[in-house]
Protein backbone atom coordinates (compact mmCIF):
# COMPACT_ATOMS: atom_id res chain seq x y z
CA UNK A 1 0.00 0.00 0.00
CA UNK A 2 1.80 3.65 -0.87
CA UNK A 3 1.83 5.78 1.76
CA UNK A 4 -1.06 8.32 0.74
CA UNK A 5 -3.15 4.86 0.97
CA UNK A 6 -1.93 4.20 4.40
CA UNK A 7 -2.98 7.60 5.60
CA UNK A 8 -6.71 7.48 3.62
CA UNK A 9 -6.90 4.32 5.54
CA UNK A 10 -5.90 5.75 9.02
CA UNK A 11 -8.60 9.04 8.29
CA UNK A 12 -10.99 6.54 7.71
CA UNK A 13 -10.73 4.43 10.78
CA UNK A 14 -10.19 7.54 12.74
CA UNK A 15 -13.64 8.96 11.23
CA UNK A 16 -15.86 6.01 11.91
CA UNK A 17 -14.69 5.89 15.34
CA UNK A 18 -14.26 8.93 16.27
CA UNK A 19 -18.28 10.33 15.23
CA UNK A 20 -19.44 6.87 16.63
CA UNK A 21 -17.90 7.94 19.78
CA UNK A 22 -18.60 11.08 19.69
CA UNK A 23 -22.57 10.68 19.78
CA UNK A 24 -22.67 9.07 23.30
CA UNK A 25 -21.14 12.52 24.88
CA UNK A 26 -25.04 13.55 24.74
CA UNK A 27 -25.70 10.59 27.29
CA UNK A 28 -22.90 11.67 29.28
CA UNK A 29 -23.48 15.44 29.17
CA UNK A 30 -27.64 14.25 29.98
CA UNK A 31 -26.22 11.91 32.61
CA UNK A 32 -23.91 14.45 34.36
CA UNK A 33 -26.65 17.33 35.16
CA UNK A 34 -28.85 14.52 36.16
CA UNK A 35 -26.46 13.68 38.59
CA UNK A 36 -26.79 16.99 40.29
CA UNK A 37 -23.68 19.08 37.97
CA UNK A 38 -24.63 22.14 36.29
CA UNK A 39 -23.62 22.45 32.80
CA UNK A 40 -20.49 24.02 33.43
CA UNK A 41 -19.32 21.54 35.58
CA UNK A 42 -20.17 18.86 33.07
CA UNK A 43 -18.50 20.75 30.27
CA UNK A 44 -15.01 21.10 32.40
CA UNK A 45 -14.89 17.27 32.74
CA UNK A 46 -15.19 16.27 29.27
CA UNK A 47 -12.56 19.76 28.42
CA UNK A 48 -10.28 18.61 30.73
CA UNK A 49 -10.79 15.06 32.45
CA UNK A 50 -11.68 13.89 28.80
CA UNK A 51 -11.98 9.82 29.44
CA UNK A 52 -15.09 8.54 29.25
CA UNK A 53 -14.96 5.77 31.89
CA UNK A 54 -13.20 8.53 34.43
CA UNK A 55 -16.30 10.97 33.54
CA UNK A 56 -18.99 8.43 34.28
CA UNK A 57 -17.69 6.73 37.00
CA UNK A 58 -17.30 10.15 39.04
CA UNK A 59 -21.05 11.11 38.21
CA UNK A 60 -22.20 8.19 39.05
CA UNK A 61 -20.93 7.95 42.72
CA UNK A 62 -21.68 11.59 43.17
CA UNK A 63 -25.23 11.05 42.01
CA UNK A 64 -25.84 8.50 44.48
CA UNK A 65 -23.75 9.76 47.32
CA UNK A 66 -23.57 13.15 46.52
CA UNK A 67 -20.41 15.96 47.89
CA UNK A 68 -19.90 13.40 50.53
CA UNK A 69 -18.64 11.32 48.40
CA UNK A 70 -16.68 12.89 46.80
CA UNK A 71 -13.33 10.96 47.51
CA UNK A 72 -14.72 8.38 47.02
CA UNK A 73 -15.86 9.86 43.16
CA UNK A 74 -12.35 11.14 42.77
CA UNK A 75 -10.00 7.70 43.53
CA UNK A 76 -12.40 6.04 41.10
CA UNK A 77 -12.47 8.02 38.56
CA UNK A 78 -8.53 8.29 38.69
CA UNK A 79 -8.29 3.96 39.38
CA UNK A 80 -10.21 3.95 35.60
CA UNK A 81 -7.53 6.49 34.35
CA UNK A 82 -4.80 4.06 35.08
CA UNK A 83 -5.17 2.39 32.03
CA UNK A 84 -4.27 5.85 30.00
CA UNK A 85 -1.16 6.23 31.50
CA UNK A 86 -0.15 1.96 29.93
CA UNK A 87 -1.44 3.81 26.75
CA UNK A 88 0.25 6.87 27.08
CA UNK A 89 3.51 4.66 26.93
CA UNK A 90 2.26 2.74 24.49
CA UNK A 91 1.88 5.42 21.98
CA UNK A 92 4.97 7.66 23.20
CA UNK A 93 6.98 6.66 20.63
CA UNK A 94 4.45 6.69 17.37
CA UNK A 95 4.38 10.65 18.90
CA UNK A 96 7.83 11.44 18.68
CA UNK A 97 10.19 13.86 20.89
CA UNK A 98 8.86 17.64 21.21
CA UNK A 99 7.16 18.77 24.48
CA UNK A 100 4.34 20.69 23.42
CA UNK A 101 3.66 18.07 20.80
CA UNK A 102 3.35 15.40 23.80
CA UNK A 103 1.78 17.88 26.22
CA UNK A 104 -1.35 17.86 23.48
CA UNK A 105 -1.28 14.23 22.35
CA UNK A 106 -1.14 13.26 26.30
CA UNK A 107 -4.49 15.22 26.62
CA UNK A 108 -5.80 13.09 23.97
CA UNK A 109 -4.59 9.80 25.02
CA UNK A 110 -7.85 7.64 25.26
CA UNK A 111 -9.08 4.14 24.57
CA UNK A 112 -9.96 5.17 20.83
CA UNK A 113 -6.97 7.18 19.97
CA UNK A 114 -4.70 4.46 21.01
CA UNK A 115 -6.94 1.59 19.67
CA UNK A 116 -6.93 3.18 16.37
CA UNK A 117 -3.15 4.23 16.42
CA UNK A 118 -1.75 1.00 17.38
CA UNK A 119 -4.62 -0.76 14.69
CA UNK A 120 -2.67 0.77 11.69
CA UNK A 121 0.56 -0.87 9.91
CA UNK A 122 3.12 2.03 9.28
CA UNK A 123 4.23 4.66 11.69
CA UNK A 124 2.72 7.53 9.16
CA UNK A 125 -0.72 5.89 9.57
CA UNK A 126 -0.33 5.61 13.32
CA UNK A 127 0.27 9.07 13.87
CA UNK A 128 -2.56 10.07 11.54
CA UNK A 129 -4.80 7.40 13.27
CA UNK A 130 -3.43 8.59 16.64
CA UNK A 131 -4.52 12.89 16.25
CA UNK A 132 -7.40 12.27 13.85
CA UNK A 133 -9.22 10.17 16.43
CA UNK A 134 -7.92 12.18 19.38
CA UNK A 135 -8.86 15.84 17.79
CA UNK A 136 -12.25 14.24 16.37
CA UNK A 137 -13.48 12.75 19.37
CA UNK A 138 -12.46 15.67 21.36
CA UNK A 139 -14.38 18.26 19.57
CA UNK A 140 -17.11 15.92 19.20
CA UNK A 141 -17.32 14.96 22.95
CA UNK A 142 -17.38 17.83 24.53
CA UNK A 143 -19.92 19.37 21.36
CA UNK A 144 -21.97 16.78 22.47
CA UNK A 145 -21.55 17.12 26.26
CA UNK A 146 -22.89 20.36 26.15
CA UNK A 147 -25.99 19.43 23.87
CA UNK A 148 -26.20 16.68 26.32
CA UNK A 149 -26.54 18.91 29.37
CA UNK A 150 -28.55 21.32 27.84
CA UNK A 151 -30.93 18.98 26.97
CA UNK A 152 -30.49 17.15 30.34
CA UNK A 153 -31.62 20.42 32.05
CA UNK A 154 -34.76 21.12 29.88
CA UNK A 155 -36.30 17.20 30.82
CA UNK A 156 -36.51 18.27 34.61
CA UNK A 157 -37.84 15.03 36.38
CA UNK A 158 -34.97 12.60 34.87
CA UNK A 159 -36.05 9.11 36.13
CA UNK A 160 -39.51 10.17 34.45
CA UNK A 161 -37.43 9.32 31.53
CA UNK A 162 -35.58 6.53 32.92
CA UNK A 163 -32.05 8.50 32.79
CA UNK A 164 -31.18 6.86 35.85
CA UNK A 165 -31.46 3.55 34.58
CA UNK A 166 -28.87 4.75 31.93
CA UNK A 167 -26.47 5.01 33.64
CA UNK A 168 -25.91 1.32 34.26
CA UNK A 169 -26.06 0.89 30.49
CA UNK A 170 -23.65 3.17 29.68
CA UNK A 171 -21.01 1.23 31.95
CA UNK A 172 -22.32 -1.84 30.77
CA UNK A 173 -21.34 -0.22 27.05
CA UNK A 174 -17.76 0.52 28.23
CA UNK A 175 -17.54 -2.76 29.82
CA UNK A 176 -18.65 -5.01 27.31
CA UNK A 177 -15.84 -5.17 24.34
CA UNK A 178 -13.34 -5.87 26.96
CA UNK A 179 -15.34 -9.37 27.96
CA UNK A 180 -13.27 -11.17 25.55
CA UNK A 181 -12.00 -13.68 27.94
CA UNK A 182 -12.90 -15.82 31.25
CA UNK A 183 -10.53 -13.91 32.99
CA UNK A 184 -11.61 -10.18 32.74
CA UNK A 185 -15.40 -12.44 33.00
CA UNK A 186 -14.35 -13.70 36.09
CA UNK A 187 -13.30 -10.68 37.59
CA UNK A 188 -16.38 -8.83 36.28
CA UNK A 189 -18.73 -11.08 38.17
CA UNK A 190 -16.41 -11.12 41.09
CA UNK A 191 -16.63 -7.63 41.11
CA UNK A 192 -20.20 -7.11 40.34
CA UNK A 193 -20.70 -9.72 43.69
CA UNK A 194 -18.20 -8.20 46.18
CA UNK A 195 -20.65 -4.44 45.58
CA UNK A 196 -23.59 -5.91 45.80
CA UNK A 197 -22.83 -7.38 49.40
CA UNK A 198 -21.00 -4.42 50.20
CA UNK A 199 -23.46 -1.68 48.90
CA UNK A 200 -26.06 -2.05 51.83
CA UNK A 201 -23.05 -2.09 54.28
CA UNK A 202 -20.53 0.41 53.82
CA UNK A 203 -20.75 4.91 52.58
CA UNK A 204 -21.25 5.58 49.29
CA UNK A 205 -18.73 4.89 46.65
CA UNK A 206 -16.72 2.86 48.82
CA UNK A 207 -18.36 -0.55 47.73
CA UNK A 208 -16.76 0.17 44.50
CA UNK A 209 -13.36 0.90 45.15
CA UNK A 210 -13.70 -2.28 47.26
CA UNK A 211 -14.41 -4.47 44.70
CA UNK A 212 -11.29 -3.28 42.48
CA UNK A 213 -9.47 -5.13 45.14
CA UNK A 214 -11.26 -8.66 42.90
CA UNK A 215 -8.66 -6.91 39.68
CA UNK A 216 -6.01 -7.07 42.03
CA UNK A 217 -6.36 -10.67 43.55
CA UNK A 218 -6.76 -12.42 40.07
CA UNK A 219 -4.48 -10.31 38.16
CA UNK A 220 -1.29 -10.42 39.84
CA UNK A 221 -1.25 -14.41 40.10
CA UNK A 222 -2.63 -14.49 37.01
CA UNK A 223 -5.66 -16.45 38.13
CA UNK A 224 -7.63 -17.49 35.24
CA UNK A 225 -5.15 -16.35 32.21
CA UNK A 226 -4.88 -18.34 29.42
CA UNK A 227 -1.09 -17.17 28.57
CA UNK A 228 1.44 -14.79 29.79
CA UNK A 229 0.61 -11.49 28.09
CA UNK A 230 2.72 -9.41 26.14
CA UNK A 231 2.23 -6.57 28.11
CA UNK A 232 -0.25 -5.18 25.01
CA UNK A 233 -2.75 -2.86 27.27
CA UNK A 234 -4.60 -3.23 23.74
CA UNK A 235 -5.00 -6.88 22.68
CA UNK A 236 -7.30 -8.09 20.24
CA UNK A 237 -9.98 -5.33 18.65
CA UNK A 238 -10.02 -2.48 18.91
CA UNK A 239 -12.04 -1.19 22.20
CA UNK A 240 -15.20 1.04 21.21
CA UNK B 1 -15.37 19.29 49.40
CA UNK B 2 -17.46 21.58 46.59
CA UNK B 3 -18.61 19.96 43.83
CA UNK B 4 -16.03 22.09 41.78
CA UNK B 5 -13.09 21.36 43.55
CA UNK B 6 -13.88 17.57 43.33
CA UNK B 7 -14.39 18.32 39.63
CA UNK B 8 -11.14 20.00 39.20
CA UNK B 9 -8.76 17.49 41.74
CA UNK B 10 -10.52 14.21 39.36
CA UNK B 11 -9.95 15.84 36.17
CA UNK B 12 -5.95 17.04 37.09
CA UNK B 13 -5.32 13.31 38.63
CA UNK B 14 -7.02 12.23 35.56
CA UNK B 15 -4.98 14.41 32.87
CA UNK B 16 -2.17 14.03 35.05
CA UNK B 17 -1.65 10.14 34.44
CA UNK B 18 -2.26 10.78 30.95
CA UNK B 19 0.80 12.78 31.00
CA UNK B 20 3.06 11.12 34.03
CA UNK B 21 2.68 8.27 30.89
CA UNK B 22 5.32 10.12 28.89
CA UNK B 23 8.06 10.50 31.12
CA UNK B 24 8.07 7.03 32.04
CA UNK B 25 10.65 4.48 29.92
CA UNK B 26 9.01 2.20 27.71
CA UNK B 27 10.38 -0.72 29.36
CA UNK B 28 7.94 -0.65 32.10
CA UNK B 29 5.05 -2.23 30.37
CA UNK B 30 7.31 -5.11 29.62
CA UNK B 31 6.04 -6.08 33.23
CA UNK B 32 3.04 -7.92 32.18
CA UNK B 33 1.70 -7.92 35.58
CA UNK B 34 1.10 -4.17 35.90
CA UNK B 35 -0.39 -4.33 32.41
CA UNK B 36 -2.71 -6.88 32.94
CA UNK B 37 -3.89 -5.75 36.76
CA UNK B 38 -4.34 -2.34 35.08
CA UNK B 39 -6.51 -3.86 32.53
CA UNK B 40 -8.48 -5.83 35.06
CA UNK B 41 -8.73 -3.05 37.56
CA UNK B 42 -11.14 -1.32 34.78
CA UNK B 43 -12.93 -4.31 34.02
CA UNK B 44 -13.80 -4.56 37.70
CA UNK B 45 -14.41 -0.79 38.41
CA UNK B 46 -17.11 -0.99 35.85
CA UNK B 47 -18.56 -4.10 36.74
CA UNK B 48 -19.29 -2.97 40.34
CA UNK B 49 -20.47 0.42 39.07
CA UNK B 50 -22.95 -1.24 37.00
CA UNK B 51 -24.24 -3.21 39.95
CA UNK B 52 -24.40 0.42 41.98
CA UNK B 53 -26.33 2.37 39.55
CA UNK B 54 -28.96 -0.60 39.11
CA UNK B 55 -29.46 -1.51 42.42
CA UNK B 56 -28.13 1.14 44.71
CA UNK B 57 -30.00 3.44 46.74
CA UNK B 58 -28.29 5.79 48.88
CA UNK B 59 -26.48 3.29 51.08
CA UNK B 60 -29.54 0.72 50.38
CA UNK B 61 -30.63 -1.82 47.61
CA UNK B 62 -33.62 -1.79 46.02
CA UNK B 63 -35.04 -3.91 42.86
CA UNK B 64 -37.00 -1.36 40.56
CA UNK B 65 -37.15 -0.78 36.68
CA UNK B 66 -33.48 0.01 36.22
CA UNK B 67 -33.13 -3.45 36.66
CA UNK B 68 -35.18 -4.93 33.28
CA UNK B 69 -33.50 -1.90 31.48
CA UNK B 70 -29.94 -3.21 32.16
CA UNK B 71 -31.44 -6.77 30.89
CA UNK B 72 -32.49 -4.74 27.80
CA UNK B 73 -28.93 -3.28 27.44
CA UNK B 74 -27.39 -6.34 27.55
CA UNK B 75 -29.64 -8.10 25.06
CA UNK B 76 -29.19 -5.13 22.76
CA UNK B 77 -24.91 -5.47 23.26
CA UNK B 78 -25.14 -8.84 22.34
CA UNK B 79 -26.26 -7.94 19.15
CA UNK B 80 -23.82 -5.45 18.54
CA UNK B 81 -26.22 -2.71 18.24
CA UNK B 82 -24.83 0.60 18.93
CA UNK B 83 -23.57 2.70 21.74
CA UNK B 84 -26.05 5.54 21.90
CA UNK B 85 -28.94 3.00 20.35
CA UNK B 86 -28.49 0.49 23.44
CA UNK B 87 -28.71 4.04 25.90
CA UNK B 88 -31.95 4.91 24.92
CA UNK B 89 -33.11 1.79 24.66
CA UNK B 90 -32.91 1.69 28.29
CA UNK B 91 -34.05 4.65 29.11
CA UNK B 92 -37.49 4.21 27.67
CA UNK B 93 -37.69 0.36 29.14
CA UNK B 94 -36.90 2.49 32.58
CA UNK B 95 -39.57 5.10 31.43
CA UNK B 96 -42.34 2.67 29.91
CA UNK B 97 -42.08 0.39 33.18
CA UNK B 98 -42.50 3.89 35.80
CA UNK B 99 -45.35 5.13 33.09
CA UNK B 100 -47.18 1.85 33.84
CA UNK B 101 -46.92 2.17 37.58
CA UNK B 102 -45.27 -0.88 38.10
CA UNK B 103 -42.23 1.09 39.26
Amino acid sequence: MSAQAERRAAWRASLAVGLAVSAYGISFGALAVASGLDIWQACVLSLVMFSGGSQFALIGVLASGGVAAGPAAIVGATLLGLRNGLYAIRVSPIIGPGWPKRLLAGHLTIDESTAVATAQPTLEGQRVGFWATGAIIYVGWNLMTLLGAVLGNLLGDVRQFGLDAAAGAAFLGLVWPRLIALQPVVVAVGAAVVAAVLLPALPQGVPVLVAALVAVAVGVPNQFGTRPRSGDPISGEARL
Amino acid sequence: MTLWQIILLASILVLGIKLLGYVVPPRVLQAPTAARTAELTTVALLSALIVVQTIGVGQGVVIDARLPALGVAAGLFALRVPFIVVIVAAAATAAAIRAMGWN
